[in-house]
C-alpha cells in the first residue's frame, strides 16, 4: 500500500501493534490507540488499514472515545465505502439517545460521511432531528441538510427536506434560523433560478428579529442572507437599514461590514433628498475606519472593501484622509491598499498633507511600495490641477535622488503629467534627458522616448537621442519598439531635413526585419502617408491629442456595483466577480445593485440602465488591465466581426506593395461612396465602434497596451481610412486617425448617418429654367448639401454661386459652389457643397430652415428648405455615463417632449445601432417589463447637448420618444420621426 | 463556507488538519504541484494533502515575503494567520465571506489559548484531541458556531467530556446556553463575594512630523472587565461621553451636568462585546447588558480628539561629513507631575553602515543594539512635568551605496496611569432581582492605564 519500501515496514510495524491496542478490553488503552491512529492521521500517515478495528470501538459510551473514532470515519469513510456502512447502525441509534448532545453529534458526523450508500439511511434519523426537540440537535440538523444536497441533491428535493428547512426560518431559536438561512442560502446558489428562499417582508421581519438575538456568526449569515433581498419601495428599504445599522457597533469586523453590505446596496434605493440618506451616509464612516484598527489581515480585507466603497461613494470617507496614512510598521500589503485610498481620496483640500506624505514615502525601503508612491504622486499632479507644480517639483527631486526605480517611476508618470497640461513643465525635460542611461525599464523607456519625440522641436539633439535608442532596435519589447517607430516620424516631421535618414532607417527595420505585424503595420502606414502626402501625415501623427482622464485604474462601473454585492467577501478583496475564481455553478449568478427610488420614472434610470446593461458598451472609463479581463470574463462577448472589407487592405499591407495597397484603397473607397446608406449597418462594423471591440478600449494607456488589444484597432482602422482618405484628411478625421496611431484608441466614425432622398427645393418654372433637388448628409464628419442642377432652359448656364441666409445653427457654404463646367441644355449636373458651422445665426422659424440664394449666368433665384436635424449630430455626441445621469437629472421638466413613433419594426438593438449611424448614442440600456429602455445622447455643431429616452416594446411597432434638453427644442421629434421612418 | 482548516508548525509540517468539504485540493492543485513530501501516501487523503501541500509550498516555503494574506493557488483561495511560529490556514473554493474567515481564525487561536495557553507548537501536539473536538463543535461544515469559550468548557474540557452521565437537565441545559440568547453565560453562578474589575486600557497612538506638528493621532482604547457575579446581573456601564452628557446637559440644564460636560469626551466609533444590546445602545446610547462569567473585553473605542498626549519627542539629527552622525533626542513628560510613567522606551533607529556609538543620557539607561540596527534608551520611572535627554554620536562607515538612509521614525513605548483619551468611567450599576444582592453589595474595581501604541516621530 505504500509508495516506499521503508515507509511500508514502519507502517505496517505500526499498524501491527495499533490494532492490537485497539482490540484490547481496557477502555483506557482503546482510547489511546485510537488517538494515535489519529496522530498518525494528522501527520499525513494511512491509517486506512484499521478500520474495521477503530469502527467497533464506536459502541461505547464514553463521548470522547466516540468523537475520536467519528474523527477517524470521517477522514476514511470515503475511501472504505462498504466498511463504512457497517457504523451506520451506531449512527442510527446514537440519533434516537436521550443525550441532546449525542443525538447532534450522531447527526453531525453522519453528514460528513461523504458516502453516497450512506445517505439513504441518513434520511430517517435527519427528518426527526429537524424536528427534535432540543434546539442544539435541530440547529446542527439544519446544517445536515446542506451537506446532505452537497452529496446528493435530488434526494434532498425528494425528501422534503427543503420545507422543512423553510419552516425552521420561522424557530423560535435565534441559531437555528442562523443556521437554516445558512443551509438554504447555500443551497440556493447552486440553484439560481428557483425560489428557494423566498424572502418576503414577512420572513425578513422574522430574519431581523433573529439577527437580534444570535451569535456573531449567526448575524452574518442573517446579514448576508439579507443583502440578496431587494425592498419593494424605499420605505421598506430605510426600515431595513434602520434596524441594520446597530449592527455596526459589533466588535466583530466580519459583523460590521456584512452590515455595511446591506446598508450600501439597500442606499440605492433611497431617494438623495431623504434626510435619512444623509444620516446613513454620516453612520457609515466611524465603523468603517474603526476596521482599520483590527488585526492587520482583517485590516487588508477591509482596505479592499473600503477601496471599493470609495469608488461608489466617495462621499463617505472624504473628510478621513489621515486615517489612511501609513504607518512604518504595516505590513506591505496594508501600505499599498492604504496608498491606493489615498490617491482615490485626493482632493484640493487635503492635497498638501497627501503630498508630504507620499514624499516620505518614496524614500521607504519596499521597491514596490516606493514606486508606487512615486506613482501617486503624479496621479495627484493629474487630479488635482493646482497641486500639478508642487507634484512635478517633488518628482524632480526624487529624480535628483537617482534611485534607479525612482527615476524610472518619476519619468513614467511625468509623461502623463504632460498630456494633461500641455506646454506648461517642458522645462523639465532637460532633467529627464540626464537619466537616459539610467533607463532600463520598457516602461520608462518608452516613456522618455514618447516625451521626445513628443518635444523633439525643443531638444536640440532630440536625433542623436532617439539615435542611440535605435541602436539595439530588436532587442526593445514591442512597446519601446512602437513607442520609438513613433518618436521618430514626429521628429521627422518637425525636423525634416536632418533626419531623413533615420526616419528610413526606423521605417525599415519595422516594415522589413520586425515579425511583430503591430509593428510591421505601423511603419506601413507611417511610410504610406509619408510618402503620399507629408502635409497630411504631420495632421495626423502632430494631431492634437485627446486629454487624459483624471482618474486611472477605476473598476469598470457594472463590475463595482456586482462587487459592492459581494463586500466583505472574497469576491470584494480580490476585486474580481465570484465567476471568475469559483468553480461550477455556484456563485456564477450575478449580483445588480437594486434601482433607485421609483426607477419606474425616468430621472433616474440610466444608473439601474448601467446596471442591467450586460450587453451594453463597456463606458468611457479606461478600467487597467486586471479589470479589463475580469470584465471580459463577465460580458459575453460575440466574437467581434472583421466581416466585410478590412483584411483585403491589410493584406494588401503585409504583402508591403505600396502601389497595390493603393488601388486596394482606391478601390475601397468607391465601394464605400457607393454604397447607400440603407446597408450602413453592416458597413458600421469597419469603425471601431466600443461596443464590439472592448480591447480597443485599453486607449490612452498610451502605448502602453497589451500587442493583442492593439491589433483589432488597427484592423478596424484599415477600414475607416478609405471614407476620410480622397477628401486630403478633413481635421475631424485625421484627428481619429491618430488615435487609432498614436493611441491605440478609437474614435467612432459612424459611416451610416441617414440622408433624407432628394426633393425638389427649386421648380424649373420659378427660376427660369433652373431646376434645382437636393437633400443634406453627413458624411465622414462633414455636413454636405448634395445637389443636382438641372438645366430645362434652352441656354447654357455657367457662373454659379451660392449664398445662405443666416439661420439657426450657423450653416454656411466651406467653399464655392464646384460647378465647373458650363450646364448645357437638358443636362443636370450633381454637385456637393460641404457646409460648416461658422456662419452667422439667426434663430429660423422653424428651426430648420434654410434660405438659399442661388446665382448663375442668368440670374438670381431664392428658395428654402429644411435640413434633417440629425445632420446636425457630431460625432463625439456620446455622453460619459456619469455625465449622462447627472446632465438628465439636472434638466428641468419642462423642457422635455414627448412623442410616438409609429410603424417602426426593428428591435432596440437594432434601432440602437442603427441611430448610432446617425451619431444618436445609446448611453445604457435596461430592460423593464419587456420594454427595452434605450438612453441616448447626441451632440449638435453648436455645443447643444440632447438626451433621449427610447421606449421599445417587443411586438409594438410603436416607439415612445422622450426627448430633453437645457434649451427647449421641441423639433427634436421630426428628426427623430424622420430617422426612424428610415427603417 | 471554510472546506479546511490546517494548522502548520514553522517547517510547514502539518500539525492538526481537518477537511469539511471536499471541493478543496482537487484536480488544480495536483497538476500544479509537483511531489514535495514525500510522506505524502495512498489516494486515500491525498485529495485534501493537495492542499496541504500547496499552502506550504506557496506561502510557508515562499522564497519572498508573503504579500498578502489571502493567496489564490489554482482556484483555491487559502486564509492564513501566523501566531508565534504557528500557521493557521483556512481553505475554500467558494467565495466566503473573508472577514468572516479571518475573525474566525482569531476567534479560534482565543479558543484555544483560553483552553491551554500560549499557542506553540508543543502544545498543540499536546492537545490535538482537544482541538479537534473543538473545531469539531464550532465549525460545522465550515459554519462557525458558537464560540465562546464560557459555553463551551461546559461540555468539552482537557479531562475529556465533563459529567460522564449529565442529568437530563443538566444536558438540556447545556443546549439551551449553547444555542440560546445568552450564549456567554450560563445559570446559576454563585459567588460568596460579589466582584467586578474593570479596567480601562488605551494605546495612544501618534504620528509626528520631525517639526513637532501632528500628523496623525488617535487612542484605541478597550474595556476589559472580570467579573465575578452571581447569578445573571443585568449591567448597565456609563461614561463620560460626549454625547449622553450632552443629551443630559439639554435634559435637566443642572449645574452637575454642565460640570461634568467641560469632561466628556468626543468618541469616534465604539464596538461592543456581543452581550451588549446594540439596539438599546443605538436608539439611547445606553450600554446595558449581561455579562460573561469570568474575563472579557466588553467595548473598543477611537478617539482623535482632544488627546492627551503624555510624551513629546523631539529630534535632531545632523550629518556631520560622510561618516559621522550627530543625535540629540530630548522627551518631555506632559502629564501631571504627581503622576509616574513607567517603562520608558526610546527607539533610535542607526544606519545600516553603523560602525559605533558613543552615548550620552542624563537619565536612565542606553544602549546601541546592533542587531536591531537601533539605539534603545530605557527609562524606568518618570514623573510628570519634566524632560530628560540623549545624544548620541554616531560614526559610519563610507559606503558607496547611491540611496539614501531612510531614516525610519523614532519610537517610543510607556505606560501611564491614565486615559490619554480622557475616558473616565462614571457608574457600572449591577441589578439582580432575583437574587438578594444590591448594587452596593458589590465590590467594584476601576483602573486606567494608557500605553503607547505606535507612537512615533519621524527625524
Amino acid at each position: 500500500m505504500c509508495d516506499f519500501p521503508f515507509f511500508s515496514l514502519v507502517c505496517t510495524g505500526e499498524i501491527f501493534e495499533l490494532k492490537a491496542e485497539l482490540n484490547s478490553d481496557k477502555k483506557e488503552k482503546k482510547k489511546e490507540a485510537v488517538k494515535k491512529v489519529i496522530a498518525s492521521m494528522t501527520v499525513g500517515k494511512d491509517v486506512s488499514a484499521l478500520f474495521p478495528d477503530v469502527v467497533n470501538c464506536m459502541q461505547t459510551d464514553n463521548l470522547e472515545l466516540k468523537k475520536l473514532v467519528y474523527l477517524y470515519l470521517m477522514n476514511y469513510a470515503k475511501s472504505q465505502p462498504d466498511m463504512a456502512i457497517m457504523a451506520v447502525n451506531t449512527f442510527v441509534k446514537d440519533c434516537e439517545d436521550p443525550n441532546p448532545l449525542i443525538r447532534a453529534l450522531a447527526v453531525r458526523t453522519m453528514g460528513c460521511i461523504r458516502v453516497d450508500k450512506i445517505t439513504e439511511y441518513l434520511c430517517e434519523p435527519l427528518r426527526k432531528c429537524l424536528k427534535d426537540e432540543d434546539p442544539y440537535v435541530r440547529k446542527t440538523a439544519a446544517v445536515c441538510v446542506a451537506k446532505l444536497h452537497d452529496i446528493n441533491a435530488q434526494l434532498v428535493e425528494d425528501q422534503g427536506f427543503l420545507d422543512t428547512l423553510k419552516d425552521l426560518i420561522s424557530d423560535s431559536n435565534p441559531m437555528v434560523v442562523a443556521n437554516a438561512v445558512a443551509a438554504l442560502s447555500e443551497i440556493a446558489e447552486s440553484h439560481p433560478n428557483s425560489n428557494l428562499l423566498d424572502l418576503n417582508p414577512q420572513t425578513i421581519n422574522k430574519l431581523l428579529t433573529a439577527l437580534n438575538e444570535c451569535t456573531e456568526w449567526g448575524q452574518i449569515f442573517i446579514l448576508d442572507c439579507l443583502a440578496n433581498y431587494t425592498p419593494r419601495d424605499d420605505r421598506e428599504s430605510q426600515s431595513i437599514c434602520e434596524r441594520v445599522t446597530p449592527r455596526l457597533s459589533h466588535a466583530n469586523s466580519a459583523v460590521v461590514l456584512s452590515a455595511v453590505k446591506v446598508l450600501m446596496k439597500f442606499m440605492e434605493m433611497l431617494p438623495k433628498d431623504l434626510d435619512y440618506y444623509g444620516t446613513l451616509l454620516k453612520k457609515l464612516a466611524p465603523p468603517l475606519v474603526t476596521l482599520l484598527s483590527a488585526e492587520p489581515e482583517l485590516q487588508y480585507v477591509a482596505l479592499r472593501n473600503i477601496n471599493l466603497i470609495v469608488q461608489r461613494r466617495p462621499e463617505i470617507l472624504k473628510h478621513e484622509m489621515k486615517v489612511f496614512f501609513v504607518k512604518y510598521n504595516d505590513p506591505i500589503y496594508v501600505k499599498l491598499e492604504k496608498l491606493d485610498i489615498m490617491i482615490r481620496l485626493a482632493s484640493q483640500a487635503n492635497i498638501a498633507q497627501v503630498l508630504a506624505e507620499l514624499k516620505e514615502y518614496a524614500t521607504e525601503v519596499d521597491v514596490d511600495f516606493v514606486r508606487k508612491a512615486v506613482r501617486a504622486i503624479g496621479r495627484c499632479a493629474i487630479k488635482v490641477e493646482q497641486s500639478a507644480e508642487r507634484c512635478v517639483s517633488t518628482l524632480l527631486d526624487l529624480i535628483q535622488t537617482k534611485v534607479n526605480y525612482v527615476v524610472q517611476e518619476a519619468i513614467v508618470v511625468i509623461k502623463d503629467i504632460f498630456r494633461k497640461y500641455p506646454n506648461k513643465y517642458e522645462s523639465v525635460i532637460a532633467t529627464l534627458c540626464e537619466n537616459l542611461d539610467s533607463l532600463d525599464e520598457p516602461e520608462a523607456r518608452a516613456a522618455m522616448i514618447w516625451i521626445v519625440g513628443e518635444y523633439a522641436e525643443r531638444i536640440d539633439n532630440a536625433d542623436e537621442l532617439l539615435e542611440s535608442f535605435l541602436e539595439g532596435f530588436h532587442d526593445e519589447s514591442t512597446q519601446v519598439q512602437l513607442q520609438l517607430l513613433t518618436a521618430i516620424v514626429k521628429l521627422f516631421l518637425k525636423k525634416p531635413t536632418e533626419t531623413q535618414e533615420l526616419v528610413q532607417q526606423v521605417l525599415s527595420l519595422a516594415t522589413q526585419d520586425s515579425d511583430n505585424p503591430d509593428l510591421r503595420d505601423r511603419g506601413y502606414i507611417y511610410w504610406r502617408l509619408l510618402s503620399t502626402d507629408p502635409v497630411a501625415a504631420k495632421e495626423v501623427v502632430l494631431a492634437e491629442k485627446p486629454l487624459i482622464s483624471e482618474e486611472t485604474d477605476l473598476i469598470e462601473p457594472t463590475l463595482l456595483e456586482e462587487l459592492i454585492c459581494h463586500i466583505g467577501t472574497l469576491a470584494s478583496v480580490y476585486h474580481k466577480p465570484p465567476s471568475a475564481f469559483v468553480e461550477g455553478s455556484r456563485g456564477v449568478q450575478h449580483k445588480r445593485l437594486p434601482g433607485s427610488a421609483g426607477s419606474g420614472e425616468s430621472a433616474d434610470s440610466p444608473d439601474t440602465g448601467s446596471a442591467a446593461g450586460v450587453s451594453e458598451a463597456p463606458p468611457a472609463v479606461i478600467p487597467s488591465q486586471g479589470d479589463l479581463l475580469g470584465d471580459l470574463l463577465n460580458l459575453d462577448l460575440t466574437p467581434p466581426t472583421t466581416s466585410g472589407p478590412p483584411p483585403a487592405p491589410s493584406s494588401g499591407m503585409q504583402m508591403g506593395a505600396m502601389d497595390l495597397l493603393g488601388g486596394g484603397l482606391d478601390s475601397l473607397v468607391g465601394l464605400l461612396h457607393r454604397t447607400d446608406t440603407p446597408q450602413s449597418p453592416q458597413l458600421s462594423h469597419q469603425s471601431p465602434s466600443p461596443p464590439d471591440y472592448s480591447p480597443t478600449e485599453v486607449g490612452p494607456g498610451d502605448h502602453a497596451g497589451p500587442v493583442k488589444a492593439r491589433s483589432p484597432a488597427m484592423g478596424a482602422g484599415f477600414g475607416a481610412p478609405p471614407t476620410a482618405m480622397p477628401a486630403s484628411f478633413p481635421p475631424p478625421v485625421s484627428g481619429g486617425l491618430d488615435d487609432l496611431f498614436d493611441l491605440g484608441g478609437s474614435v467612432g466614425m459612424p459611416m451610416g448617418a441617414y440622408s433624407p432622398p432628394k426633393s425638389i427645393w427649386l421648380p424649373a418654372m420659378k427660376a427660369k429654367g433652373l431646376e434645382i433637388s437636393g437633400t443634406f448628409a453627413r458624411r465622414a464628419g462633414v455636413i454636405q448639401m448634395e445637389m443636382t442642377l438641372t438645366n430645362k432652359a434652352m441656354s447654357i448656364m455657367t457662373d454659379f454661386a451660392i449664398q445662405f441666409n443666416r439661420n439657426s445653427f450657423g450653416l454656411a457654404p466651406a467653399g464655392p459652389l464646384q460647378v465647373l463646367t458650363p450646364v448645357g441644355p437638358n443636362q443636370s449636373i450633381e454637385v456637393a457643397l460641404p457646409l460648416s458651422t461658422v456662419g452667422p445665426v439667426m434663430k429660423m422659424e422653424p428651426l430648420t430652415n434654410l434660405q438659399v440664394a442661388v446665382k448663375n449666368n442668368i440670374d438670381v433665384f431664392y428658395f428654402s428648405s429644411q435640413y434633417p436635424i440629425s445632420m446636425l449630430f457630431v460625432e463625439d455626441g456620446k455622453m460619459e455615463r456619469q455625465v449622462f445621469l447627472a446632465t438628465w437629472k439636472d434638466i428641468p421638466n419642462d423642457n422635455e417632449a414627448q412623442f410616438q413613433i409609429k410603424d417602426c419594426h426593428l428591435n432596440s438593438d437594432a434601432a440602437s445601432s442603427k441611430l448610432q449611424g446617425s451619431n444618436v448614442f445609446t448611453i445604457a440600456k435596461r430592460t423593464v417589463e419587456g420594454q427595452d429602455m434605450l438612453y441616448q445622447s447626441m451632440k449638435l455643431t453648436n455645443g447643444i447637448w440632447v438626451l433621449a429616452e427610447l421606449r421599445v416594446q417587443a411586438g409594438n411597432p410603436n416607439y415612445t420618444v422622450t426627448c430633453i434638453s437645457k434649451e427647449r427644442c421641441v423639433h427634436q421629434g421630426s428628426s427623430y420621426r424622420s430617422n426612424m421612418l428610415e427603417f | 463556507m471554510i472546506g479546511g482548516l490546517f494548522i502548520y508548525n514553522h517547517k510547514g509540517e502539518v500539525l492538526i488538519s481537518r477537511v469539511y468539504r471536499d471541493d478543496i485540493g482537487e484536480a488544480g492543485l495536483k497538476a500544479e504541484q509537483p511531489i514535495i513530501s514525500r510522506s505524502v501516501p495512498k489516494p486515500v487523503s491525498c485529495l485534501k494533502r493537495n492542499a496541504v501541500d500547496a499552502f506550504r509550498v506557496n506561502v510557508i516555503h515562499a522564497r519572498q515575503q508573503v504579500r498578502s494574506p489571502v493567496t489564490n493557488i489554482a482556484r483555491t483561495s487559502f486564509f492564513h494567520v501566523k501566531r508565534s511560529n504557528i500557521w493557521l490556514a483556512a481553505v475554500t473554493k467558494q467565495n466566503v465571506n473573508a472577514t468572516m474567515v479571518f475573525e474566525f481564525l482569531y476567534k479560534m487561536c482565543d479558543v484555544m489559548s483560553a483552553y491551554f495557553g500560549k499557542i506553540s507548537e508543543e502544545n498543540v501536539k499536546n492537545n490535538f484531541v482537544l482541538i479537534y473536538e473543538l473545531l469539531d463543535e464550532i465549525l460545522d461544515f465550515g459554519y462557525p458556531q458558537n464560540s465562546e469559550t464560557g459555553a463551551l468548557k461546559t461540555f468539552i474540557t482537557q479531562q475529556g467530556i465533563k459529567s460522564q452521565v449529565p442529568t437530563k437537565e443538566e444536558q438540556s441545559q447545556i443546549t439551551s446556553q449553547v444555542t440560546g440568547q445568552i450564549g456567554w453565560r450560563r445559570e446559576g453562578i454563585k459567588y460568596r463575594r460579589n466582584e467586578l474589575f474593570l479596567d480601562v486600557l488605551e494605546s495612544v497612538n501618534l504620528l509626528m512630523s520631525p517639526q513637532g506638528q501632528v500628523l496623525s493621532a488617535h487612542v484605541s482604547g478597550r474595556v476589559v472587565m472580570k467579573s465575578y457575579l452571581s447569578g445573571m446581573p443585568e449591567c448597565k456601564f456609563g461614561m463620560n461621553d460626549k454625547i449622553v452628557i450632552d443629551k443630559q446637559g439639554k435634559g435637566g440644564g443642572s449645574e452637575e451636568a454642565a460640570k461634568s460636560g467641560k469632561q466628556s469626551i468626543a468618541i469616534d466609533d465604539c464596538t461592543f462585546h456581543q452581550c451588549v444590546r446594540l439596539s438599546k445602545f443605538d436608539s439611547e446610547r445606553s450600554i446595558s447588558f449581561i455579562p460573561p462569567d469570568g474575563d472579557y473585553e466588553l467595548m473598543r473605542y477611537r478617539t482623535t480628539k482632544d488627546i492627551i498626549l503624555p510624551f513629546r519627542v523631539i529630534p535632531l539629527v545632523r550629518e556631520v561629513g560622510r561618516t559621522k552622525l550627530e543625535v540629540k533626542v530630548v522627551i518631555k513628560s506632559n502629564f501631571k507631575s504627581s503622576l509616574l510613567a513607567q517603562k520608558i522606551e526610546v527607539r533610535i533607529p542607526t544606519p545600516l553602515n553603523t560602525s559605533g556609538v558613543q552615548l550620552i543620557c542624563m537619565k536612565g539607561k542606553a544602549k546601541y543594539k546592533a542587531s536591531e540596527n537601533a539605539i534603545v534608551w530605557k527609562i524606568k520611572r518618570m514623573a510628570g512635568m519634566k524632560e530628560s535627554q540623549i545624544s548620541a554620536e554616531i560614526e559610519l562607515l563610507p559606503t558607496n551605496d547611491k540611496k539614501k538612509w531612510a531614516r525610519p521614525p523614532i519610537s517610543m513605548n510607556f505606560e501611564v496611569p491614565f486615559a490619554p483619551s480622557g475616558l473616565k468611567v462614571r457608574y457600572l450599576k449591577v441589578f439582580e432581582p432575583k437574587l438578594n444582592y444590591s448594587d452596593h453589595d458589590v465590590i467594584k474595581w476601576v483602573r486606567y492605564i494608557g500605553r503607547s501604541g505606535i507612537y512615533e516621530t519621524r527625524c
